[in-house]
């Protein structure tokens, strides 16, 4: 088999991935880089976030600002260290982003502009039109590569984290091109492949977020963190789940159901003022606004689409000009998939699954327990994030923590100073290849992916959908366990090497069925209502018993172990989350 | 009532069994608001694994599923069947590239093109982060806005004959994207790049065919960025002829 | 190695293959005529310069049917060529006042009233 020699390899070249190749190579230029993904880096997902990224720079504001509005939105879930680091280190990442050429909306008068985002006291909300996330990672792409000692591996897709001697040391992954299998030995591996929200039938999340990177260091013996906690995200397009951004209501886009009604007054998010009242009604909280449009769904006030139930953004007040400048990408997003323009008609949307609080465990270095192992990003849980997202920090978190990753990565290979024990990993590497290979040459299996994807999907958005129960989670984790025993039958038909999606699907079919599993099991010990995760029969938030993070134990076929670790509050005491007319 | 049916006929090329590429038809089910990239998920979910395609976002911005559409460059997640229907659609994978498989087109060619005309800020002198962000007017970033939209589809690049014609030709979206940082207020890398940019190779194999900026999805305008290039290059060589003393 | 990647060649007909291509083959045809007529100019100034016969059989030469085929071809290639340049021309010369940027319209329209104007300019001075 190939072995390709280098320092630190990436898993993951979107936002955080290239973020921490950049780290690396601006903190020891000597170091080498492999820079792997299953997808060329511009296809990853962060070109989709469309919003912006958080970070205080206007005197109206204040780090105070930024750190209440992030634990009060992650319902005390965050670990408030952390919280405080990232909102420290958020103006320096998205200044460092200016310097590179992030083309940010600006005032008239030079100075990048901000906008307000839900859940924000004051708007912080930096952004380049309504493309913020493609605009960040091509800005990040195009400047990795001025940096020689980062190597790209573009379509490779990682099976397996190496570990010997409790250190990781390197990857094996597949050539997508060739379908040959190859080892990456490597004395530090930074994990940054983003979400999995393709567990879930209605998604913002593209083809490629199936919780590869995540489930791998789950296999390999790393808890994943707060699986539970999954953000829907208000505005998605029935149907496609296409993203219509929290930049339209920070604007002043309303939500209306089939009454024409602003319903969110009737949820403790009003008054219903006609401008856009920051914490307020449609700047309310994600997860506040999925849950209303839950209880308006029961109550028969919605709208019925071809694809479902969905209630109206109305941005018609907006006009025509401040639509075109400011929200180009919603106006051509809404005409195209929905036939419907912004301008004379309001948009049917819906909540869709949007973002997983949970990942990694991962401490505010970004490193795991496993020495060697690095995370950042979605598919890491710090946790700045908590029980639910403040918007707009993804996108600053990746670069915060994708630095970090980076910086940290380079640490360990000048301190650690062991090593890479190649024979252990070649053979790692051999088992990993006779798996894949086993799929190849099993006669027929009896379960197809499409079959298993489709069941999988049905039972995450009816057992742990916004909405959850002791029963309904109960279905889940049995259900998710069957699955996860036929997939032992999954029937691999592509059988070539050259480009093989099928395999591909099969290989990220068992990821979102581990990561499905996880969360079902997660939120099904969680027995209290807290941010995103909410119970019909634990309506209360637990701080006595549940003011804690879930970490999930691998432990092969069976029932993942869970275990709770305390959440650090350093000054924010847990409270009541206060929106509407009373937050401000 | 019996379903509406739509066929595709899809430029099939498995490297391991096929001597050349060869079509096949498939049979799918008319949606008015599918896209072509639906009726492909369709055939892979529904009637042949075997097929290879890319794609990831579904919402014309990752820029993974271009293809030849019924011979015409397009982003297949976002050309809809009913622009077809009731004809056949013909998908061939993007033309100009050589194919790996299916409609996966080996790409990359372009993107050590890309990496050739240095598409990145290069800075007067480092700015550090203490100093906080540039200013830089609205009227300023609009200057280059439309430069920085490019999602290296490739879609210009299999619009673009001479492409196929000279194969060495840097191309439409890796010209317009030294173009985006030439024109940036942050950047003094022009001289640089323009080792790349105006060579032969660079803007002066463009013979201004236009065709790139038609086939952009972004509205990017790559053949403009080009012609910008030809003129102010031909700028610096009368100044340089007029002014040999001068620097370069 | 599996790997075989299949490398399809252009056909030698790919410029009828879109009309856009046909029509950028036009234009570029356009410059045959523009550039032989331009070298016909020179051969009659030659002429001019030999003596009144001389330049007499050069126009004579100008009244064959041959000539008058090629003057027909070369003004509709000339106007291909002048409407094709003049409608890509705000490619090469954006304008942009303060923030917005203008459509092409202004840039092409300059570039029909220059045309005109000289052409003016010219008649009047052969009418002298």
């Amino acid at each position: 088999m190939d072995v390709i020699e280098t320092d630190v390899v990436i898993v993951g070249a979107g936002g955080a991935g290239l973020r921490a190749a950049i780290a690396v190579a601006e903190a020891d230029p000597s170091l080498n880089v492999a820079l792997t993904s299953k997808v060329y880096p511009m296809r990853s997902h962060t070109v989709a976030a469309e919003g912006g990224a958080a970070a205080v720079i206007k005197d109206n504001d204040s780090l105070e600002n930024h750190f209440n509005d992030t634990v009060t939105g992650g319902d005390w879930l965050c670990d408030q260290d952390a919280v405080e680091l990232f909102i420290n280190e958020a103006p320096k990442e998205l200044t460092r982003m200016e310097h590179w050429g992030c083309p940010w909306s600006r005032e008239p008068s030079g100075h990048v502009a901000v906008r307000p985002f839900g859940g924000m006291k004051v708007e912080r909300t930096w952004y380049a039109a309504d493309k913020t996330g493609f605009h960040m990672l091509h800005t990040l792409f195009q400047t990795s590569l001025k940096y020689p000692s980062i190597k790209r591996f573009d379509e490779y897709y990682a099976t397996d984290l190496l570990v010997e001697d409790g250190r990781c040391q390197g990857i094996a992954a597949i050539e997508l091109r060739s379908g040959q299998m190859r080892v990456f030995a490597a004395k530090a591996v930074i994990i940054a492949t983003g979400g999995a929200g393709r567990i879930f039938p209605f998604t913002t999340n593209g083809g490629v977020n199936t919780g590869d990177g995540a489930v791998m260091a789950y296999r390999a013996g790393v808890p994943l963190k707060d699986m539970e906690f999954v953000q829907y995200h208000p505005t998605g397009l029935p149907g496609t789940g296409i993203l219509i951004t929290e930049g339209a209501r920070g604007e002043g886009g309303v939500l209306i159901n089939n009454e024409g009604y602003r319903y969110l007054q009737d949820y403790g998010l009003g008054p219903p003022d006609p401008w856009p009242r920051k914490k307020a009604m449609e700047l309310g909280p994600r997860d506040r606004l999925s849950q209303a449009f839950w209880h308006e769904e029961r109550a028969g006030k919605t709208v019925a689409t071809p694809h479902g139930q969905a209630v109206h953004l109305d941005l018609r007040h907006l006009g025509e000009k401040k639509i075109n400048e400011r929200l180009p990408m919603v106006r051509e997003l809404a005409l195209s998939y929905m036939g419907v323009d912004p301008v004379f008609k309001p948009i049917p949307v819906r909540p869709v699954v949007h973002y997983m609080m949970g990942g990694i465990h991962t401490d505010i270095d970004a490193a795991t327990p496993l020495a060697g192992l690095f995370a950042a990003g979605e598919c890491a849980c710090v946790s700045i994030n908590g029980a639910n997202r403040l918007g707009s920090n993804s996108l600053t978190e990746i670069l915060v923590f994708g630095g970090r990753a980076g910086r940290g990565a380079v640490e360990h290979v000048r301190s650690g100073g062991k090593d890479v024990d190649r024979t252990a990993i070649e053979e790692q590497a051999g088992e990993a290849q006779k798996r894949v290979a086993a799929l190849f040459q099993k006669a027929d299996g009896t379960e197809t992916v499409v079959g298993l994807r489709k069941e999988m999907n049905h039972i995450m958005e009816t057992g742990a959908g916004i909405y959850r129960s002791k029963e309904s989670l109960e279905e889940a984790c049995k259900t998710i366990g069957e699955l996860r025993r036929r997939y032992a039958d999954v029937r691999l038909e592509d059988k070539s090497n050259v480009f093989n999606t099928d395999l591909v699907q099969v290989l990220e079919l068992g990821s979102m069925l581990d990561a499905a599993h996880v969360l079902a099991h997660s939120a099904l010990n969680r027995e209290e209502s807290r941010g995103s995760h909410q119970r019909l029969d634990k309506t209360e938030r637990d701080d006595e018993t549940y003011l804690k993070h879930t970490l999930a134990h691998y432990t092969g076929e069976g029932d993942p172990r869970l275990e709770y670790l305390d959440v650090k509050i350093t000054k924010s005491p847990p409270g009541e989350r206060v929106y509407g007319g009373a937050a401000s | 009532m019996t379903e509406q049916t739509l066929q595709v006929e899809i430029l099939r090329y498995r490297p391991e069994t096929d001597q050349d590429p060869a079509f096949q038809t498939y049979t799918v089910p008319y949606r008015d608001d599918w896209v072509v990239l639906d009726a492909l998920n369709h055939i892979k979910d529904n009637i042949d694994r075997t097929l290879s395609y890319r794609w990831s976002c579904h919402m014309a911005v990752c820029g993974s599923c271009g293809m030849m559409i019924n011979g015409e460059p397009k982003l297949s997640c976002h050309a809809f069947l009913r622009d077809y229907y009731p004809n056949k659609v013909r998908v061939e994978p993007l033309a100009n590239f050589p194919i790996e498989r299916d409609l996966v087109a080996v790409t990359d060619d372009f993107m050590e093109k890309l990496e050739s005309v240095k598409p990145y800020v290069i800075p007067q002198q480092e700015r550090a982060v203490d100093e906080g962000p540039h200013l830089q007017t609205p009227a300023q970033l609009n200057a280059f806005k439309q430069y920085t939209m490019c999602i290296n589809c490739l879609l210009c690049y299999a619009a673009c004959p001479q492409y196929g014609l000279t194969p060495d030709f840097v191309g439409p979206a890796a010209l317009a994207l030294a173009h985006r940082y030439n024109l940036d207020t942050r950047d003094a890398g022009r001289e640089q790049r323009q080792e790349i940019a105006a060579s032969n190779e660079g803007v002066w194999d463009c013979t201004f065919v236009g065709e790139c900026s038609q086939a952009c999805p972004k509205s990017v305008d790559p053949a403009a960025a080009i012609q910008q290039t030809k003129i102010a290059s031909t700028i610096d060589w009368y100044k340089a002829l007029l002014n040999p003393w001068g620097k370069r | 190695m599996s790997r075989k990647p299949y490398l399809r060649k252009m056909p030698k007909s790919w410029w009828l293959a879109r009309r856009s291509y046909t029509s950028y083959m036009a234009r570029e045809l356009s410059c045959v005529f523009i550039g032989a007529y331009s070298l016909l100019i020179v051969v009659g100034l030659h002429r001019l310069s030999q003596g009144r016969d001389e330049y007499g059989a050069f126009l004579d030469a100008l009244q064959s049917p041959l000539s008058l085929v090629f003057h027909a071809a070369a003004l509709v290639f000339a106007l291909i060529h002048t409407v094709s340049w003049f409608s890509l021309a705000p490619k090469a010369m954006p304008l942009q006042i303060g923030e917005k940027k203008l459509s092409g319209g202004p840039v092409v329209l300059a570039h029909y009233a220059v045309w005109i104007v000289v052409s003016a300019g010219v008649l009047l001075v052969a009418r002298i």
